[in-house]
């Protein structure tokens, strides 16, 4: 395993409390595919990390495994800093946005994006204005009536991300959520999120298959390889927040991305 | 990034032909019939001719309409028997595979052994002067096994990220069903109604047949009656009932699931490409 920048080395005031900590964190699916081998990785309270790396390297199945779907076949996830239920599991509040957008079809997008508060017993009168704001922040403020089947697929995504976000988690575990939209909605997004994160102190864990995504949004880039799924390496952005447009026309960025590369191919290789 | 969905006026031509079209056929259907019966002069207790079926029904309409709703409501009760009963029980089965596993097989059986073979049995235990209570056992034994089948499927059909969402909110048993498991589950439950719909009116029938006994008043004990004394314009006359009750199920059944999946549902939905 190759560290580019090392864990221990605590410059980022991020890294300081790890919020989650995994430990040899094997996954073996019922059809004998090893999705994950030995994973170590401690996440920061605040940090904003990337899963970078190649279709079917176990990014999806390490998110699920975090947010605690799915058993571990090896090795333990830990939540040092959350309050437990008395059957153990951690009492964290997620916000979790799928691969594909996964929304009940027949509910309207007002619906959709109602269901986290609805289970949090919240009424629907009291949730209007906030969902009606959650719509806006990703472009659907007209959609609120519309059903699933009514949007293009990168709306529907949208509404999933809206649905994510509405509770304000703690941690928020996003699975490719920009990946079918155009470069200019993502733009927007990959801002309004960043906006969003800066103002609440979220813990982000961000899978996406860009290297230049990645680089702009994160303070942390963890690079996996496959077969089977591990860390290969551990890149640290040292940029400050808020980052813009100016960053992204920057040498630094373009050199960021051409280190980030390099591990890509590096892992698969 | 204002657009708005955009509402198209529903195709009102091709509705009325779909309605029309079938009434045509019908229409020729029985001016055929009354032709060729009559320029044959076909005996009437061997095919009546539709003028001949028309008068019996007007001659004998109280009757026959008490008849009707005789086995109207045996089998709206039975149906509504059958889909309380099989998705209460589907409900159960989808709460714990133990359960499924355990009880499964007898539905099963319950369904294949045929109705009229139990019917006898059924009507000696409620009693002779009893018999609306048997047919109602009767008809609701066949009726109930499609919804119970068809919503257990539904039910673990569910979207399993969707579930994996549920879990991450922590919502209760109760909510999955609720929020997740019913509604997606509804077209294959109408799907199963639609089937039962039909099934209960042949139950309702069937063990009339076999209850035969004069202590019933449906619309099979009409057809049974008039066969007895030969008067076929009456049982044609029951029969043309029959059919118009079986299609009204249909079509009332048809009719609630348009509504319940027109707007989500591929079954329902007006594609556009
Ligand atoms: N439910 C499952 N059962 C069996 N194997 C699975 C299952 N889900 C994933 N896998 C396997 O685990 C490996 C990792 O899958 P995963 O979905 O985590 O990859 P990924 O990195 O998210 O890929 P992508 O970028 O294409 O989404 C793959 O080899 C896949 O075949
Ligand atoms: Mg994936």
């Amino acid at each position: 395993m190759q560290m580019f920048a090392p864990e221990a080395a605590s410059a980022s005031p991020h890294t300081a409390k790890p919020i989650i900590t995994l430990n040899g964190v094997t996954k073996t699916y019922g059809n004998g595919t090893t999705a994950l081998r030995d994973v170590d990785l401690a996440i920061g309270q605040s940090e904003f990390v990337s899963l970078l790396g190649p279709s079917g390297c176990g990014k999806s199945t390490l998110l699920r495994l975090i947010a605690g779907l799915g058993e571990i076949s090896a090795g333990r996830i830990d939540w040092p800093q959350t309050a437990h239920t008395a059957r153990g599991e951690p009492e964290h509040d997620i916000g979790f946005v799928f691969q594909e957008p996964t929304l009940m079809p027949w509910a309207t997008v007002f619906d959709n994006v109602y269901l986290p508060l609805k289970l949090k017993r919240m009424s629907r009168r009291q949730a209007a204005p906030i969902i009606r704001d959650a719509l806006t922040k990703v472009g659907l403020e007209n959609f609120g009536k519309a059903y699933p089947r009514e949007l293009s697929g990168g709306m529907k995504m949208r509404v999933s991300i809206a649905r994510g976000l509405i509770t304000r988690p703690s941690v928020l575990l996003m699975d490719e959520p920009f990946a079918a939209l155009d470069e200019i909605t993502r733009f927007r997004l990959n801002d309004d999120l960043l906006a969003m994160w800066a103002g609440q102190h979220w813990t982000v864990i961000f899978v996406t298959h860009s290297v230049y995504e990645s680089v702009y949004l994160s303070d942390r880039i963890v690079v996996m390889g496959a077969r089977p799924g591990r860390v290969t390496a551990d890149i640290r952005i040292d940029e400050p927040y808020p980052r813009s447009e100016a960053f992204r026309l920057s040498s630094r960025y373009n050199d960021y991305c051409r280190l980030v590369s390099a591990a890509l191919h590096e892992t698969m290789t | 990034m204002s657009e708005a969905p955009i509402q198209h006026p529903p195709d009102i031509y091709g509705q009325v032909l779909k309605v029309a079209l079938p009434l045509l056929v019908g229409a020729i259907f029985l001016i055929v019939w009354q032709i060729v019966v009559t320029t044959l002069g076909v005996p009437k207790f061997v095919l009546p001719a539709p003028t001949l079926i028309w008068q019996a029904l007007i001659g004998n309409f109280w009757s026959l309409m008490g008849s009707l709703w005789f086995t109207l409501t045996v089998t709206v009760e039975a149906f509504i028997a059958a889909v309380i009963g099989g998705v209460a029980l589907a409900v159960l089965f989808a709460q714990s595979r133990w359960i499924a596993t355990a009880f499964f097989p007898y539905a099963v059986i319950l369904q294949v052994t045929p109705v009229v073979s139990i019917a006898p049995l059924i009507i000696i235990w409620v009693g002779y002067d009893n018999v609306r209570l048997a047919l109602l056992i009767l008809a609701w034994l066949v009726a109930f096994f499609p919804i119970l089948s068809n919503t257990t499927l539904g039910l673990r059909s569910t979207d399993h990220n969707l579930r994996n969402l549920m879990q991450l909110y922590g919502a209760s048993r109760w909510r999955v069903l609720t929020e997740i498991q019913f509604p997606g589950a509804l077209p294959f439950i109408l799907a199963g109604m639609k089937i039962s719909g039909g099934l209960s009116l042949i139950g309702a029938v069937v063990a009339e047949f076999v209850a035969g006994s004069g202590a019933s008043t449906g619309l099979a004990w009409r057809i049974i009656e008039a066969g007895n004394r030969l008067d076929i314009p009456r049982m044609f006359a029951a029969l043309g009932l029959l059919s118009v009750l079986g299609i009204l199920i249909f079509g009332v059944m048809s009719l609630i699931e348009y509504l319940a999946l027109r707007h989500w549902h591929e079954s329902a939905v007006r594609r556009e490409n």
